[in-house]
């Protein structure tokens, strides 16, 4: 875990207590709303539909137990007992008084952690892979470098005020968990003759106009990196177009110039920019890569079997299941990774009450050398558990109401908060997964891995475009009505969905799910998922048995 | 009928103008006609209110009901979590809102 030095610890108390300043100065009248916006929103602070909302921000969704015992006492004292993890790896509180939110910064920079830039036309919290340092397919840990680029993006001066909000994930596998080419910057460290570097992709992301980033760089030595990222920023900020909201993402930039393009201007850029010597030296990443060290693994366990199945005692048939869906193959001997899904049947996917909150600290603290991680299918993972313990930390989560073993299955919704919060919304998430989890219920296993995305706007929250099936919720003259797309993947094979027609209510909506799943399962092959038979067939089946 | 609402500039909370100054519950709200702007001038002015609109609503035996969807949304409270809503005892609460 990376640890803050005086520097990182003096700027986040400064923010708190220039905020408290200004929040005094709104409820005081010294400052207008229209005065007051922009300030709040660069300290995450939204107002939502019934209340202000503060999203606090989780450096590449790392945390420590110190830190998630903060997030459920915030949620305790100053919430209403829960938060709301979210898709890019951070979470949200929903009842935020005006007047107690500079507390709230304070408490939360005591255990190092902050909202600062969770808002905002600035580079926003870097995400990446929620199995790193743990993942046994990693060619190198990738947080020491989201890390550095936190760093370098912190009130980064020339980046405070974007055409746009601007994303960036690393991650270091093949296997993409982080939805990698969907960001601003997407960021993949591979290993070249032996030497770090990394594969640069540009131009990706959701929202109104979805778009896969193309590759723009092969492999950019690691001692040119940053001196990279800040070229393809200048580039975005001298081009992108400030005069029309929705075209000013960077992704519009790179595909109006073209990659080819838009990558030359980048290595002219890249000439200037290295002159400058902003890259650090690489005793500095040292320094970082040493807070990210490998805990001291010493299991000897069972191992996992060929199947990448955990040998245990599979005689309780709910344990044997939630090894099977939740748990996943570690890099040490003797370990392994715990997912565990904020994702039970007919709940809110994403929502953690305070005390859940605080009885994963404790199973981190106790079982996974202080570690958690936030994932961006709004799940949590124990990154290092013996294997030995596993049925002690599924007992555990089991009593908690944490314990269902849906990982990537249908039931494992991603789901933007929708019009229950959001004041952007046009129609209602949660409900809808509510509704399909349900449905489904008992049947997910039977349909295997299917990624089911909703989002409650076109702004794609919910990541819809990258669902195996995604919805959308749009107004549709006052009443709800919901898209329903197909084919989307945010992981490696990634891609884009597609609209199947017409949209349906609410009820509708989740009988064109089972329509749509009712297919596959008669014309799946082998082992294909629902991704690759939808692949396969292509649309046209599938139209015919929603609407044929 | 035309409604003003807005939120609470200290805790957030979801305010409707009953004609003599604000209430949590939609069901007190009064018809603003065409005077809603000015109102909300004055009200946002005297830091009685944050972000004050008008919205269109209709005349019901139960009280004003706003005309979108969203703004009933905000009446009641999230309909995934009555215990969360202005009626926690009331679970066929958020039918209204539909």
């Amino acid at each position: 875990m990376y640890t803050y030095d005086t520097y990182d610890q003096a700027i986040v108390d400064a923010r708190v207590a220039e905020f408290r300043d200004q929040v005094e100065r709104r409820l005081s009248g010294a400052l207008s709303e229209d005065q007051f916006k922009p300030l709040r929103l660069m300290n995450g602070l939204y107002l939502q539909l019934h209340a202000y909302m503060l999203r606090v921000a989780v450096p590449y969704g790392t945390l420590d137990s110190r830190q998630m015992r903060m997030l459920g006492h915030i949620a305790r004292k100053y919430d209403r007992g829960y938060g709301h993890f979210t898709t890019r790896q951070n979470i949200q509180y929903n009842w935020i008084k005006l007047a107690e939110a500079p507390d709230i910064l304070a408490d939360l920079a005591t255990v190092e952690m902050h909202a600062i830039q969770t808002s905002g036309n600035c580079i926003r919290n870097i995400s990446s892979d929620q199995f790193a340092g743990a993942a046994a397919d990693e060619v190198t840990d990738p947080r020491p470098w989201a890390e550095l680029i936190r760093q370098w993006s912190t009130f980064h001066p020339e980046f405070s005020y974007l055409p746009r909000k601007f994303k960036i994930a690393v991650i270091a596998s093949d296997t993409d968990r982080a939805a990698m080419r969907l960001h601003d910057i997407g960021i993949q460290l591979i290993e070249r003759s032996g030497e770090i570097g990394a594969k640069i992709y540009v131009g990706g992301g959701m929202g109104r106009t979805p778009m896969i980033a193309p590759e723009i760089r092969d492999f950019v030595p690691a001692a040119d990196i940053l001196s990279y990222l800040e070229a393809c920023l200048r580039v975005y900020n001298r081009h992108g177009r400030r005069d029309n909201i929705y075209k000013a993402r960077i992704k519009i930039l790179v595909h109006d110039l073209g990659a080819e393009d838009y990558a030359r201007q980048v290595a002219e850029e890249h000439l200037a920019v290295k002159a400058l010597g902003i890259d650090p030296p690489a005793a500095e990443l040292e320094r970082i890569a040493a807070m990210f060290a490998a805990p001291a693994f010493d299991a000897d366990g069972p191992a996992f079997d060929a199947d990448g199945n955990v040998t245990l005692d599979r005689s309780d048939p709910d344990f044997a299941l939630w090894l099977d869906q939740n748990v996943t193959p570690h890099k040490a001997a003797g370990y392994a990774v715990v997912s565990i899904s904020l994702k039970p049947v007919g709940g809110i996917p994403g929502d953690a009450s305070a005390d859940q909150i605080d009885l994963m600290a404790d199973l981190a603290e106790r079982y996974s050398f202080d570690e958690l991680r936030v994932t961006h299918a709004q799940n949590i993972v124990l990154p290092h558990v013996r294997q030995s313990d596993l049925h002690a930390v599924w007992t555990a989560l089991n009593d908690a109401g944490l314990g269902d073993a849906n990982i990537d299955l249908i039931s494992d919704i991603i789901a933007c908060p929708g019009l229950d919060y959001c004041s952007l919304a046009n129609a209602r998430s949660i409900p809808v997964a509510q509704k399909i989890a349900t449905r489904f219920a008992g049947r997910e296993r039977e349909l295997g891995e299917l990624k089911l995305k909703i989002s409650g706007c076109i702004n794609a929250c919910g990541h819809h475009h990258a669902g195996h099936i995604g919805i959308l919720g749009v107004d549709k003259k006052g009443v709800e009505n919901y898209q329903l797309l197909l084919g989307g993947s945010g992981a490696e094979d990634v891609s884009l969905a597609k609209i199947t027609g017409p949209g349906f209510s609410e009820d509708g909506i989740v009988d064109a799910v089972e329509k749509v799943t009712d297919l596959y399962l008669t014309r799946r092959e082998g082992e294909e998922r629902f991704l690759d038979t939808y692949r396969r067939l292509g649309m046209e089946p599938f139209k015919e048995a929603i609407y044929g | 009928m035309k409604l003003l609402t807005g939120n609470d500039l200290g805790s957030g909370n979801v305010l409707w103008w009953t004609g003599a100054g604000w209430s949590r519950h939609v069901e007190d709200s009064a018809d603003v006609g065409e005077g809603g702007e000015s109102i909300a001038r004055a009200e946002e002015g005297a830091r009685r209110v944050n972000v004050p609109y008008v919205i269109d609503a209709t005349g019901t035996p139960d009280g004003p009901r706003p005309a979108h969807i969203k703004d009933r949304v905000r009446a009641l409270g999230p309909t995934v979590r009555s215990d969360l809503t202005l009626k926690p005892a009331d679970p066929g609460a958020g039918d209204w809102v539909i």
